[in-house]
């Protein structure tokens, strides 16, 4: 996961870096078309990037258009490259640093699988109910509760979650838009 | 006018349309369809390869000395993995091609069947784009797209994957201009450089006094008028000129401020005019490590200008001061109407004890060799070679190693287009092949490979090829019976253990020429080398010159691995070569 400290593989590239690694969530806008994910996907692996949550969805069907929602975590010069190298793609029809560009939303849904009984389960409700979360499924021994908000609200809910019978955890990876009146 | 065809027919439509009169190829089951196609008509020439590696590299020889889009066709499977290299080392030169792979049928897909890969994902990485066409109607679009996407922007090579039964299904034919491909919806490559960028770029240049234009592969891609741009604006600057292994012709080897080039085997004036300058103005080069040596040590007081087409090029490797993107002959266009608008007189007093200070280098000699009256030297070889086809309409390719660094050295060229060499990726085995292809675009022309023992022998199998095509191409091969690069670096890092860099059973080059059906002349005495030479050049057909050279020379003067411009290794060099490259170097390639 420390591949960005790393630009290339060369020695030739061994300079001190002195620039800090930043977090930095990218919308990109592609043509949704087969192996475009692989594309993407191919370009970081390839070049030695980051990915620490990518999210992929149609959201324009009339126009055959996607948008991905990769986080990565590289310094400023890094993630200067990877967006000139995603923009160079022939499907891709825009990419926006939405951390660059001023506030926006950030959005992760997450089901979490808590089981127990008596007074772990009772405080495990009680939990739910202060996040908001929704309970989508039940038994006698077990909930799933379904959580949306920010990464960091799910990272303490599941953490909250862990002592009093978390079973599995599965969540959906960013979405991400910009604030106020305007489109990418 | 939309037309009713089969994919097959489509495949030749397109490829009259997109103005193509020749492709290389080697056939196979899944490509049959446009085989009998190709068969029914006269407009576009096939010529069969022998591997198709083969074909990738004279489609790479075809595109770089006609500014055209090279065109290889290739079956499924083998055929497409064959090419692989080819679309690395076009993807890494940035030239274009389409490669036209055939596929397995669309209902075979994905179950392992016959000569069946997948082919956009292994190629995926190595091309510019690439699709597979599982509909017979969405394939003149596509084959279009591919045209205008190679061959637009930063050129590159596109793959087209056409499975079996899209060949033969009936479809609805569009020509370019009806699909309109140039209106491409999210592919629009950089042209015009920003004004006010190219007008900051005039101003740092009416005012540097150390200045130096470093020129790579964009010049020439961008076509013969970008290199008249760089000539006019040399002379109005009155500005030093190098360029990369990639950008040689597109300034004179016999201009008056031409330096040699720059880099790992680059001269010494033209490295230290690199590493001194006050203003260096890159065009359409990379900042390659080749290039650079140990980057945190180059051009450390320069102010740096660089125009690239392609904007990821821009502050990958080096920070750059001003970057324009845009299409290098468009920019030098606006740059010599902008100096022209600011003044008439070249400024040559200025630059003057700039100037003073190159002769100084200059005077180092640094492609300099001590003869021999006992022994060919290679150095000597490719001199008497250029020195035998002055004036003559020339094109020389190489192969990878030493021999291309002397060639680059010692061949001189007046114009672009005419030097075809592997440089991102560094193929051995590309010569010959892209040889083949150079003649088949310029049937007059002398084309000569400068080869090596070990390269050419990656690739021989095409020699059957010139033969069958009757294409005269020169392989003059200077034969030192060993990968002459592999040895040197072996002396520089590993204590001159010669692991696995000595041609051992060579075959005589003479009977393999004879075999193909073509010639073979050898020479191993300096007396002898201009009568052999002139015997290669008269003959009508293809040849094989096995020049027995120096078999320890090694090639000068270098930047060690590691090390920054102004330390750079010169030919009259004493101390023991093995102790210079420190523990750091020794990781680097």
């Amino acid at each position: 996961m420390n591949a960005h400290l790393l630009p290339t593989g060369s020695p030739y590239f061994s300079v001190p870096e002195t620039q800090l690694p930043e977090r930095h969530t990218l919308s990109v806008l592609v043509d949704n078309e087969p192996g475009i994910l692989a594309r993407v996907v191919g370009l970081f692996s390839a070049r030695g990037y980051n990915i620490d949550s990518l999210t992929v969805s149609e959201t324009e069907h009339d126009r055959g258009l996607s948008r991905i929602t990769v986080v990565t975590v590289a310094t400023p010069k890094v993630l200067t490259q990877i967006k000139l190298q995603l923009a160079r793609l022939v499907p891709v029809h825009k990419v926006h640093d939405l951390t660059a560009e001023g506030a926006s939303l950030e959005r992760e849904l997450a089901l979490i699988k808590v089981g127990g009984t008596g007074e772990p389960r009772s405080e495990a409700l009680r939990l739910a109910d202060a996040f908001r979360a929704q309970i989508v499924d039940a038994t006698t021994e077990s909930f799933v509760f379904e959580v949306t908000g920010k990464p960091s609200k799910i990272d303490s809910f599941i953490a909250l979650m862990a002592p009093l019978g978390l079973i599995e955890v599965v969540r959906t990876g960013l979405a991400a838009i910009s604030r106020g009146p305007k489109g990418m | 006018m939309a037309e009713q065809m089969t994919g097959a027919e489509m495949v030749l439509r397109a490829l009259t349309n997109n103005g193509v009169t020749h492709i290389f190829g080697y056939p196979g089951g899944a490509a049959l369809p446009i085989y009998d196609a190709l068969f029914q008509q006269d407009a576009v020439q096939h010529i069969l390869v022998r591997h198709e590696q083969g074909a990738g590299h004279m489609a790479e020889g075809y595109a770089r000395s006609t500014g055209k889009v090279g065109v290889v066709l290739v079956t499924s499977g083998p055929g497409a993995t064959n090419v692989v290299t080819p679309l690395t080392d076009a993807l890494m030169d940035s030239v274009p091609l389409v490669v036209l792979s055939a596929q397995v049928s669309t209902t075979l897909i994905g179950s392992d069947a016959f000569q069946e890969c997948d082919t956009v994902g292994i190629t995926r990485s190595c091309t510019k784009h690439n699709y597979l066409v599982k509909n017979v109607n969405d394939l003149p679009r596509v084959l279009h797209e591919a045209f205008h996407i190679a061959s637009s922007g930063r050129p590159g090579p596109v793959l087209v994957d056409i499975p079996k039964d899209v060949q033969f299904a009936m479809g609805t034919y569009l020509g370019p201009d009806e699909i309109g491909t140039t209106r491409h919806a999210s592919y629009h490559p950089a042209t015009d450089g920003d004004a006010a960028a190219i007008a900051a770029a005039v101003d740092l240049m009416l005012r540097a006094e150390r200045p130096v234009f470093y020129t790579g592969g964009g010049v020439i891609n961008s076509g013969p008028q970008a290199s008249e741009r760089l000539r006019e604006l040399a002379e109005l600057t009155g500005f030093p000129v190098t360029s990369t292994l990639l950008g040689l012709g597109s300034y004179p080897g016999s201009g008056p401020q031409w330096l040699g080039m720059l880099g790992m085997h680059g001269s010494y004036e033209a490295n230290m005019a690199m590493h001194d300058c006050d203003l260096m103005i890159c065009i359409g080069a990379r900042f390659d490590d080749r290039i650079t040596g140990r980057i945190d040590a180059f051009s450390p007081n320069s102010t740096k200008i660089h125009v690239d087409i392609d904007a990821s090029s821009i502050g990958k490797n080096v920070r750059v001061h001003l970057p324009i993107i845009g299409d290098s002959g468009l920019v030098m266009a606006e740059m010599v109407r902008i100096w022209r608008s600011r003044t008439n007189a070249p400024r040559t007093e200025a630059l003057a004890p700039w100037w003073e200070q190159i002769a100084k280098w200059r005077a180092k000699n640094s492609f300099g060799f001590t003869n021999s009256t006992t022994t060919i030297k290679p150095q000597h070889a490719i001199k008497r070679l250029h020195a035998a086809t002055k004036g003559r309409d020339v094109y020389v390719t190489t192969e990878v190693g030493q021999h291309q660094m002397w060639a680059a050295q010692h061949f001189p060229f007046e114009l672009p287009n005419h030097w075809m060499t592997s440089g991102g990726l560094g193929t051995m085995g590309y010569g010959l092949p892209a040889a083949v292809g150079v003649q088949v675009a310029h049937p007059d022309a002398l084309v000569i490979d400068i080869a090596g023992e070990a390269s050419v022998q990656m690739t021989m199998q095409e020699m059957s090829t010139a033969v069958q095509y009757k294409l005269p191409i020169k392989i003059f091969i200077l034969n030192n019976e060993r990968m002459g690069m592999v040895r040197q670096w072996q002396d520089l890092l590993h204590g001159g253990r010669y692991a696995s860099s000595y041609s051992e059973s060579l075959p005589d080059f003479v009977k393999l020429a004879e075999a193909y059906g073509g010639k073979g002349i050898r020479c191993s005495d300096p007396a002898l080398l201009d009568a052999a030479i002139a015997e290669m050049l008269d003959y009508d057909g293809p040849v094989l010159f096995d020049c027995l050279v120096e078999k320890h020379e090694n090639c000068l003067p270098m930047i060690p691995s590691g090390k920054p411009h102004n330390e750079m290794i010169l030919p009259d060099f004493t101390e023991a070569i093995g102790d210079i490259i420190d523990a750091k170097g020794r990781q680097l390639v």
